[in-house]
């Protein structure tokens, strides 16, 4: 085989797309990845995701990279998986119909501690539901897809500039914590198109995985790091590993037993737990003496931030928690904004952040929902009475 | 572990932990010894077809660092517990694309998938066809027990017609596939079957198919024997064995790329033998081409 | 200041590139903030359709257009499908071929031969570029440079010529 049909694996980050775009959501996801060292996508045909492969499938090679368009959303996940362990940056992309198949896989990633990137440009669901339009109903899906516990990591970009940064940091968390990272996307970020600013190499930092530093005979694929994450062999390196998705010990043996279960699936939860700081993004938007606060996350967080505004218009001291890191929650930064006594949590579906952030903020703050079951962003108007009303509620 | 045909102190890798220095078989340090024993039951072939993939490896050259074997979920995706090369233990099903990715990232790897009947082409059915379409650059070895022989011997796409298993218990009313004339149909580029009775010619195929490229396949019939061979009255895996004697047809030439005569009937003739060789240009080759073609 | 504007006709007729062009011309061209969004799904492929762009000195929060101020019209049900904003909207353009509006129209209706126009420089399917030559003159909204920028960045080079063509003229009518 000769040299120069092999991927590039170590690429640099290239420049030539670096200043001023005007930029399809989709487009700046996908540029973000081969910004982030990606060279290697497999995907399936899906509204509204299919622009992320269909612009790959043109910049991949100029750069050294491979694109594959798989026979399903379960190929695909297994390849992206499949190339990580070589040593490929990864990636793919989908809608809610074709991330419902990925979250077997996505399983497989997270237990066999693969790093990897799956976007979800989120439409209106159940089932095929509303291919063109907008739905952030697949939250507690990325959340609690996967059978048995798995702890994901998901990011929720709110335009196309933050879909080609949030997709840079998506590859570095997973690099970092050698985990599968969510971009939980939406149909109207997606297909929407601003200004995109893309920095000249360097500017964003990239993390690549830690790689054995020990002789060959003492490596453990799974023996972790202080930071619980273990060090990362590719296959053909010679360390001759072990990955599996069976519960296993540090060296990649099957073991099927309550106390080796004890000690891995914890472990996995720790790794990310531990790690907040690789991943947690929020942005505070005239909280300082706010005593209502709405949370919100993608295209919802830009009506919230109008919302806000207008409340405030008419005398309420109203804020904006936005998540950029939907999961796992960022507690600790809601549970510091003291004043807070009032919460309505806005996003496209029927309840379901809301329901960590009752977990979280219910002892202490009355909150509410503001959604619909798709299909349209919810008006800033209808989340600044929600507000309205809230403040207004006796506690 | 070390090399093969090295006298061993080292009693506590050994299989029977005891305490008695062993003469190691020449292909022990391709195996990982503190795995053993395995899982296989008495008289099953997953083992045999395993040890002649190895030698496969050992006389095809591949280098060590190179052998990547990815398999699914059943006792035939086992393997890689035991053999010391880089090892994938993926979700039921979906070895071949877990190995697509894996091969296109980094295509100096020699890859194999590993994987029973059941996992190959019942819920992984799709993918096997499609990566031969493709043509991508992997060997797949099915292991035939002709039953979930891990979950306790269910029918699955392999079984006989007629054939009993636990989920079969009037005999199966399905039709099998006939695995190589459907990897020959959907493209693949070496095709052949063998029993675990053709230990030579098993190793002689693995050998051969090593050197080769593209999307190659060869199927393993192996006996089942506390599941498939007992409910269908075949008997111990020794049993299961003298059954392939007296079965075994060799077909000795490659006479096209459809083979003929290969479906499997309950206690008529199976015919074995290599029934596709031919070579055409991998997916990942001809991507390659296709980009340096449009930046010209 | 923030200036929502919606082009409405028939897929094929060049209204979702016609957003382009002007999002474009004020994202990459001015120091203003501009968000287009479109119709997908079938539409785009033949049926109605329709593309918003809002023009912002601030960055736009929503980009949601609920009640354009300036609605471009490429078909009659077009119209239909935009009733209200017709009546609505500071400026409407449409097609004075392909578009009758009657009575209660807005406070300012530019009605012209963009087709027209198009077929005598040779070829109908620059005729959302005059269009956009006339949208630069009519609204005020982006200056003419920019937009020409844009027109120039977003068609093939082959054709950049004819389209900058199309846009003078439309500026011209």
């Amino acid at each position: 085989m000769s040299e120069a049909l092999n991927l590039v694996l170590n690429p640099e980050i290239d420049a030539s797309q670096a200043g001023p775009h005007f930029m399809l959501g989709d487009h700046a996801c996908a540029e973000g990845a081969l910004y982030a060292g990606c060279r290697f996508f497999a995907g399936y045909p899906i509204t509204p995701a299919t622009e992320i492969a269909e612009y790959l499938s043109e910049r991949l090679p100029e750069l050294g990279g491979q694109f594959i368009q798989m026979e399903d959303e379960i190929a695909s996940m297994a390849a992206v998986l499949g190339a990580s362990v070589a040593g490929a940056k990864s990636m793919t992309a989908t809608s809610g119909p074709g991330f419902s198949l990925m979250v077997e896989n996505l399983g497989l990633g997270y237990m066999m501690e693969v790093p990897t990137v799956v976007v979800n440009v989120q439409r209106g669901g159940p089932s095929t539901g509303l291919p063109t339009l907008v739905g952030q109903q697949d939250m507690m899906q990325a959340r609690f897809g996967s059978h048995g516990d798995t702890t994901m990591i998901a990011l929720a970009p709110q335009s196309p500039q933050e879909a080609f940064e949030l997709t840079v940091h998506a590859f570095s968390i997973a690099e970092r914590l050698r985990t599968p990272v969510l971009v939980m996307m939406d149909e109207v970020v997606g297909h929407m198109h601003e200004r995109v600013i893309i920095p000249p190499p360097g500017q964003i930092p990239v993390f690549q995985r830690r790689r054995p530093d020990v002789p060959r005979a003492e490596y453990l694929p799974y023996r972790p790091g202080s930071d619980l994450v273990p060090p990362m062999a590719l296959a053909g390196d010679g360390f001759a590993v072990r990955f599996t998705g069976l519960t296993h010990d540090e060296s990649g043996k099957a073991v099927t037993t309550y106390d080796a279960q004890q000690l891995l699936v914890p472990r996995l939860r720790e790794k990310i737990l531990r790690n907040r700081e690789a991943y947690e993004r929020t942005e505070l938007y005239r909280t300082e003496d706010a005593s209502t606060l709405v949370v919100a996350y993608g295209i919802t967080a830009r009506a919230a931030r109008r919302a806000v505004d207008l409340a405030r218009e008419h005398g309420h001291p109203v804020g904006l928690f936005r998540l950029a890191t939907v999961w796992p929650f960022p507690e600790e930064r809601l549970r510091s904004l003291h004043d807070v006594r009032k919460i309505v949590v806005a996003e496209i579906n029927l309840g379901q952040v809301v329901l960590e952030v009752e977990r979280i903020a219910g002892g202490y703050a009355q909150v509410t929902h503001v959604g619909s079951a798709g299909g349209r962003v919810p008006s800033a108007e209808a989340i600044a009475e929600a507000c309205e009303s809230a403040a207004q509620r006796s506690p | 572990m070390t090399a093969g045909g090295v006298t061993s102190t080292d009693q506590s890798a050994g299989p029977t932990g005891g305490v008695v220095a062993c003469e190691l078989h020449p292909y022990d340090h391709l195996l990982r010894y503190e795995q053993l024993p395995h899982i296989w039951c008495p008289g099953c072939g997953i083992g045999t077809a395993l040890g002649a993939l190895l030698h496969g490896f050992e006389h095809a050259s591949v280098p060590p660092e190179k052998r990547v074997i990815v398999s699914g979920i059943g006792c035939s995706s086992r393997v890689v517990y035991y053999a010391r090369t880089d090892a994938y233990h993926t979700t039921h099903g979906r070895a071949i694309p877990f190995a697509t990715g894996l091969k296109l990232a980094n295509p100096d790897l020699k890859v194999v998938v590993f994987a029973g009947d059941g996992d190959l082409f019942a819920i992984g059915g799709n993918h096997f066809i499609h990566a031969a379409r493709r043509n991508i650059d992997l060997l797949v070895v099915c292991i035939n027990n002709f039953n979930y022989g891990m979950t306790g011997g269910q029918g699955g796409p392999t079984t006989p017609e007629g054939a009993l298993s636990t989920t079969t218990p009037f005999g199966n009313a399905e039709r099998p596939f006939n695995l190589p004339s459907l990897a020959a149909v959907v493209g693949a580029t070496y095709v052949a079957r063998w029993t675990t009775l053709d230990v030579r010619r098993l190793q002689a195929t693995f050998t051969e198919v090593l050197t080769r490229h593209g999307f190659r396949f060869v199927e393993v019939l192996a006996p089942c024997p506390v599941s498939f061979g007992k409910t269908n009255k075949i008997g111990s895996g020794a049993e299961e064995m003298e059954y392939y004697q007296a079965l075994e047809v060799l077909k000795s030439r490659v006479e096209s790329t459809t083979p003929v005569g290969t479906d499997i009937i309950l206690h008529q003739p199976i015919v074995v033998g290599k029934f596709v060789d031919y070579e055409r240009e991998t997916f990942r080759d001809r991507y390659a081409h296709l980009v340096a073609k449009a930046k010209e | 200041m923030r200036k929502e504007v919606r082009f409405a006709g028939f897929g094929g007729q060049g209204v979702i590139l016609a957003a382009y062009v002007l999002g474009r011309a004020v994202s990459m061209h001015t120091p203003m903030h501009a968000t287009m969004t479109q119709s997908y799904g079938p539409e785009s492929r033949g049926g109605a359709c329709e593309a918003d762009v809002v023009v912002s000195d601030h960055e736009v929060d929503t980009p949601e257009v609920e009640r354009p101020d300036i609605l471009v019209l490429f078909s009659q049900e077009a119209v239909a499908k935009n009733l209200e904003n017709v009546r609505s909207a500071s400026l409407v353009l449409s097609d004075v071929d392909l578009v009758r509006l009657d009575g209660e129209v807005a406070r300012k209706a530019v009605s012209l031969p963009f087709t027209r126009t198009a077929d005598a420089l040779g070829r109908r399917i620059v005729a959302n570029m005059v269009m956009l030559g006339a949208l630069t003159r009519a609204s005020g909204l982006v200056p003419r440079e920019a937009m020409e920028a844009a027109v120039a960045e977003s068609v093939k080079p082959s054709t950049r010529e004819l389209n900058l063509k199309a846009f003078d003229a439309g500026i011209r009518l």
